[in-house]
């Protein structure tokens, strides 16, 4: 009964059912989306104004900053190339948004609005704008479903930003909560610990902001210090989530960065250069 | 008569949509432990008084499609609405003729069915138990069958699904 959990064979029908609900979540969601559509409506021009101000200052600041981040990252670039080590160095991102619905409300996922038709691939990751969030788990022409790092199922290789050290983040089941099993009592790590990805496994690109250290408590008498990490990314308000694929330097074609930053799914049809993951991993 | 008894269907099968539908709908933090399964309230009360329409089989498929819809476990309400159904269809004599409350007391007992159901597959899928506000919903149930049956018999009888 409970057999088609991760196996491949039931798939063809469960793609099917769940072409055949997709009417009921649209439907389901459309009473949020009216109230939004109203609150545009009905925002008032003042509050327009000053929305724009602060975007166009938000705007401002990261350009500047992403001014300094692309002469780091050319130097990076011609740094490996120095040491002739080859690296996935530009990531490119879709945004999606999520279709709000309530699924299970005991596994962590949620549904966006993009599919296959976009280009969307089972064990893509998605991120928001502060960290990751997760990966895509079922993917149908017009949705996919998105298992959240902190369902219980869900694990994610990292990497202690300060001192390089891997470890892999295990969700909970609790949404503000990951913990890092496995790490011996004499590792270096201290609460306000930044975790990155650490790229092994192949998933998730490397270097992506995961998760705070709150709490490192050595227990005498363990092997293993007890670890638990907050989630950097909003995994309960966010509307909208960026979908990621990992596009190799060699056959990145040569481009100002703000340019590859965010691409609509409509302006690129002839650009498949990207490295799909296969399921083995 | 052919045309009559499919718009009873028609109506049967728009009765389950509209469940579906306000189980999907989102709700505050606050309450979201606490939504009632409407399709599962729905079931009973059509195995009950056309056990000839919506049975077994109708639950089982009923069932699938909750599971893919709300991405949980595949086969998990498929299972549970089918005995549900099994329950109600091999019952409906006796529990057609329970004044309301009890009837109320009777829905409770199939509800919980569900979540006993839903933590033997979590617990296969290894996810941690979940917290004991989840046991709340046959309660729920409870409180609202009288609503539920009430509603439905007079969309049964307004509409003449026979």
């Amino acid at each position: 009964m409970f057999g088609g959990h991760n196996q491949k064979h039931l798939k063809a029908a469960h793609d099917m059912l769940a072409i055949a609900v997709y009417p009921l979540h649209v439907i389901a969601n459309l009473p949020l989306q009216i109230s939004n559509w109203t609150a545009e409506l009905f925002s008032t021009k003042s509050q327009l104004r000053d929305e724009n101000e602060k975007l166009k200052r938000d705007m401002l600041l990261l350009r500047a900053q992403l001014q300094k981040f692309a002469a780091l990252e050319n130097e990076n670039i011609r740094l490996r190339d120095l040491l002739d080590s080859s690296l996935k160095v530009k990531d490119r991102v879709l945004i999606a948004e999520l279709i709000s619905i309530d699924l299970d409300p005991y596994v962590h996922q949620f549904l966006i609005n993009k599919g296959g038709s976009s280009g969307v691939f089972e064990g893509q990751p998605v991120l928001d704008a502060n960290a990751v969030m997760g990966q895509v788990t079922h993917v149908t022409p017009y949705t996919a479903t998105v298992l959240m790092i902190t369902d219980a199922r869900h694990s994610l290789p990292v990497q202690i930003l300060r001192t390089g050290q891997r470890a892999i983040a295990v969700g909970t089941g609790d949404i503000n909560r990951l913990n890092v099993p496995h790490l011996p009592n004499n590792t270096d790590i201290q609460a306000g610990d930044l975790l990155v990805t650490s790229g092994l496994g192949g998933r998730f690109p490397p270097g992506y902001p995961v998760a705070t250290i709150t709490e490192a408590r050595r227990v005498e008498g363990k092997a293993f210090i007890d670890i638990v990490a907050t989630p950097n990314a909003q995994l309960n308000h966010t509307r909208e989530v960026l979908l990621a694929w990992t596009v190799t330097a060699a056959v990145q074609p040569e481009e100002a960065p703000e340019e590859t930053a965010i691409e609509a799914p409509e302006n690129d049809p002839d650009e498949p250069p990207v490295t799909p993951i296969t399921e083995d991993q | 008569m052919s045309s009559g008894r499919k718009q009873g269907m028609f109506i049967i099968l728009l009765t389950f949509i509209l469940s579906l539908i306000i189980t999907l709908i989102p709700l505050p933090d606050l309450v979201r432990p606490f939504r009632p399964p409407w399709y599962t309230l729905v079931l009973i009360y059509w195995a009950m008084a056309h056990p000839e329409k919506v049975g077994v089989g109708f639950a089982w498929m009923l069932g699938l499609i909750v599971d893919v819809m709300t991405e949980s476990l595949p086969g998990q309400h498929a299972l549970t609405l089918t005995l549900v159904a099994y329950i109600v269809v091999k019952m409906h004599t006796q529990i057609r003729v329970f004044p309301l409350w009890q009837q109320s007391v009777a829905v409770m007992m199939l509800l919980f069915l569900e979540p006993l159901i839903a933590t033997w597959a979590m617990g296969i899928s290894r996810q941690p138990a979940p917290p004991s506000l989840y046991w709340t919903t046959p309660i729920i149930g409870m409180l609202l069958w009288p609503w539920i049956f009430i509603i439905l018999r007079n969309v049964r009888q307004k509409f003449q699904v026979r």
